[in-house]
């Protein structure tokens, strides 16, 4: 794709390397020659941020181990240390905390650009699948790291995600004894989840540079999903990617220090600046916003199928909605690799978006939260009156505790007026609870992939697709120049 | 802690898994809804909200004379108190020759003078030194107690971890987090100060534990810690009147400082930053315009 090479070697210098080492090739080819289709979006440019967030974490986070403690009676002080005594350490630990929502945020915005523009389509499958591997070593990493600092949110967030795995048939307790280092979240639990905080990173690291090689062998998709043809397509990536991966990072870091410096504890949990307890369990253990919509997919199931029990179930699916993510390239058998020219799947795109957000939502809820129900709570008694008459009674409430308070209060009337109660009947309104929307919402997040992208691919009738990125730009324009013909 | 942590058996521990998962599986125990805080327009609220230094002083009166009883502080040292941001902050001038500060003044240096640094600063060295430290004499390998200075941590009322929820029953936390520590933090400490009422008809403290006051801003209403803030807890020296909300506004900002004493540094450094990046932002699209102008996408 990046076509033959197009440095030349200037000083004696560059020459001699050039021959021995060709890192200044590498570089001149990848990011200052390397053709660019010309038509890509803003979208294009989280790449980049995403490069940033990821060095930015990667420092600040040595500066922070440098000052850390991976011990169970130090660790929450040494954060505190940090805030309070270590130079700049208030603004390095904010930037390392906050940071890893920014890099969540980015990735997101990444990935369903991915999704909206087909760019994980023939031939960038592998470019999309590295990405997943990155993305999963992205929530491990986020998962150890908020281990760390041993509040009370760390400990039993550890304490419920470990616990998952015994749910796994035969192996499940090894393997959660295994990872805890023990029988409990623990003083080993912490230092080996510190260690591979520190290492996965790194792994990261080598992912991306898989990740953009591959990139660089197919070249970038663009908004319009047509392959680049010739040179009217595209543009250098210096200076023009580059002035516009700028822009964007600039906008990106201006948000970004707008948490850092005024937000820091907003994306938080107050529940983490409690030291951990292993004998308190605080009333609700949540994962951080990014993670939510997975820990709603996980607690989703209530039932067991068969021989999958309940807990097993939601371990499942939680895997799988990250392992369909590897399937994707083949479930998706449009021809046609942008949405933009696929109107249909343009809108069950959308309802996707909005479904992740509201599984995010889910997640963060009791499941037991009652969303809707069809009445209220309502009990019926029965009583034989003074003169042996029949006498029914009713007390009703939004919960069954009110209904009952109110129920007891008419029996005490009743009875005041020398009655006898006999018998009561209660009837339970239908509930929609926390659990069967997480439930809903699940279905969808699976049929969207499973379902509407392999049927819909055979079944739609798509857009007319420009032949190349120059003739779209072309139509651009002219609807542009005479908008009462809208494309 | 540590001692206690470690000999914690292990059927506790499964014990408290167990209970974990119960958290996950069986249905929300529907404990009594705590009242919402009330909303109070605090001076050192959003981006460029800064404290009231005199509110903040009057806070460390109560903490000292009040909370202090019963609750720690440790994450502050007694220097904290004399910092860059800090309520007891001084600036004055240094005598080159005797190298002793003079004209030192309570506040941070606005005409001339400089910034006293904590170890010197007389404020933070008095309130110190009214705190006494024991400690092993390495010489001799006796216990020895002294004044505190100002790098020691503020001084526990407990000889050890033990003795905390020995005396209270439940164990006071450690303040110097608790206004992060807790949604809405600032707003909840006051409501919950201030909240103290009569328990509603009928309601009885868990177990009928005598020890219990009811406060409807604390989750489950019944709660461990006295009433502590009744008018006039406190002689103000500078005059105001110590009304419990007046109180409770003060430690309240005490608090809100001490849990993140960078606040100021943080918040000024911030608008800088902001500045600059806007003007970065809007100089790099200028630039983008400019290289893009002939360039048809
Ligand atoms: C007589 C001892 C005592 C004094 C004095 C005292 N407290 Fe407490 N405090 C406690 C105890 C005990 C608890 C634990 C309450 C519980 O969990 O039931 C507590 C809890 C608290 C809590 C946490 C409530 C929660 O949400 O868990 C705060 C905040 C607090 N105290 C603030 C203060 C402040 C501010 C002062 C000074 C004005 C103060 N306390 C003075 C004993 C005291
Ligand atoms: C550390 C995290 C990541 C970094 C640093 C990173 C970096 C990049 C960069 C620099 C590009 C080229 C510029 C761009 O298109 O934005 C790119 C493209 C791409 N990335 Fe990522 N990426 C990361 C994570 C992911 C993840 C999690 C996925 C998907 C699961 C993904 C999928 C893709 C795809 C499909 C492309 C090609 C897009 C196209 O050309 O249309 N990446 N990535």
């Amino acid at each position: 794709m990046s076509g033959p090479s197009t440095y030349v070697p200037k000083s004696g210098f560059e020459q001699w390397l050039d021959k021995r080492l060709p890192v200044m090739r590498l570089m001149h080819d990848s990011f200052i020659d390397y053709p660019t289709p010309r038509n890509l979006n803003y979208f294009w440019t989280f790449g980049a941020i995403l490069t940033l967030c990821l060095i930015t974490q990667v420092v600040t986070g040595i500066v922070l181990a440098m000052h850390y403690t991976a011990s169970v009676d130090l660790a929450f002080d040494s954060v505190q240390r940090i805030k309070r005594d270590v130079p700049f350490g208030w603004l390095i630990q904010s930037i390392h905390a906050t940071g890893a929502s920014m890099f969540f945020l980015a990735v997101y915005i990444h990935m369903f650009r991915g999704l909206y523009y087909g760019s994980y389509k023939a031939p960038r499958e592998l470019l999309w699948i590295i990405g997943v591997a990155i993305y999963l070593a992205m929530i491990i990493t986020a998962f150890l790291g908020y281990v760390l600092p041993w509040g009370q949110m760390s400990f039993w967030g550890a304490t419920v995600i470990t616990n998952f795995f015994t749910a796994v048939p035969i192996v499940g307790t090894p393997i959660q004894q295994w990872l805890m280092g023990g029988f409990a979240i623990d003083n080993p639990t912490l230092t080996r989840f510190f260690s591979l905080h520190y290492l996965l990173p790194f792994v990261i690291f080598g992912l991306v540079i898989l990740h953009v090689w591959a990139l660089h062998v197919t070249g970038q998709n663009n908004p319009d999903g047509v392959e680049v043809k010739d040179k009217a397509d595209t543009v250098p990536f210096t200076p023009y990617a580059t002035v516009k991966d700028l822009v964007s990072v600039a906008f990106f870091v201006l948000m970004f220090a707008a948490f850092v410096f005024f937000l820091p504890d907003a994306l938080g949990h107050p529940d983490n600046y409690i030291p951990a307890d292993p004998l308190k369990t605080p009333p609700h253990i949540v994962p951080e916003w990014y993670l939510l919509p997975f820990y709603a997919i996980l607690r989703a199931i209530d039932f067991s199928i068969g021989p999958i029990s309940a807990k097993l179930g939601g371990l499942l699916l939680m895997v799988g909605a990250i392992g369909v993510l590897v399937a994707l390239p083949w479930l998706d058998t449009s021809k046609v690799r942008s949405m933009r020219y696929r109107p249909l799947a343009r809108i069950f795109f959308v309802i996707f978006v909005v479904v992740c957000g509201a599984l995010g939502w889910a997640g963060g809820q009791s499941p037991d939260k009652v969303i809707w129900q069809s009445s209220s709570f309502r009990i019926e008694g029965q009583a034989t009156g003074p003169g042996g008459a029949a006498q029914t009674y009713v007390g009703a409430g939004v919960t069954l505790e009110a209904a009952e308070k109110a129920f007891e209060k008419e029996k005490a009337k009743v009875v005041a007026a020398g009655a006898a109660p006999q018998s009561s009947t209660v009837t339970t309104p239908f509930q929609f609870k926390v659990t069967q929307f997480s439930q809903l919402l699940t279905l969808y997040y699976f049929a969207f992939f499973l379902l509407i992208l392999p049927i819909l691919g055979l079944r739609e009738t798509p857009g007319r697709v420009p032949e190349t990125i120059a003739k779209a730009i072309g139509a651009k324009h002219a609807a542009a120049a005479a908008p009462d013909r809208e494309a | 802690m540590a001692i206690a942590h470690r000999a914690l058996s292990a059927f506790a521990r499964m014990a408290a898994v167990v209970g974990a998962l119960g958290v996950m599986t069986a249905p929300a125990v529907h404990a009594a809804e705590a009242l919402h805080p009330h909303k109070i327009d605090w001076t050192f609220d959003g981006p460029l909200g800064s404290f009231d230094q005199a509110s903040v002083q009057r806070g460390f009166q109560i903490y000292k004379e009040v909370c202090a009883a019963c609750h720690t502080l440790d994450h502050l040292t007694y220097r904290n108190l004399g910092e860059k941001g800090g309520p007891f902050v001084a600036s004055g001038r240094l005598n080159a020759a005797t190298g002793a500060w003079e004209d030192v003044k309570l506040g941070p240096p606005h005409h001339g003078g400089k910034l006293v640094p904590a170890a010197d600063n007389p404020f933070v060295r008095a309130i110190a030194a009214e705190y006494q430290i024991t400690e092993i004499d390495p010489t001799t390998g006796q216990e020895v107690t002294r004044p505190a200075r100002p790098s020691d941590r503020f001084v526990s009322p407990y000889t050890n971890p033990y003795e905390a929820k020995a005396i209270h029953g439940v164990a006071p936390p450690d303040l110097s987090v608790i206004i992060k520590a807790r949604h809405d933090g600032s707003n909840y400490v006051h409501s919950l100060l201030t909240g103290y009422v009569d328990p509603p008809e009928g309601e009885q403290p868990p177990g009928g534990a005598a020890n219990l006051s009811y406060n409807p801003y604390f989750p489950g209403g019944w709660i461990s810690m006295p009433p502590q803030l009744l008018p006039d807890r406190v002689a103000y020296t500078d005059g105001t009147p110590a009304t419990p909300d007046q109180m409770a506004r003060d430690v309240v900002s005490f608090l809100t400082w001490a849990s993140d004493p960078k606040a100021a540094e943080r918040k000024q450094t911030g608008l800088a930053v902001l500045i600059y990046l806007t003007i970065l932002a809007g100089l790099l699209y200028a630039a983008y315009r400019q290289v893009w102008r002939d360039v048809k996408h």
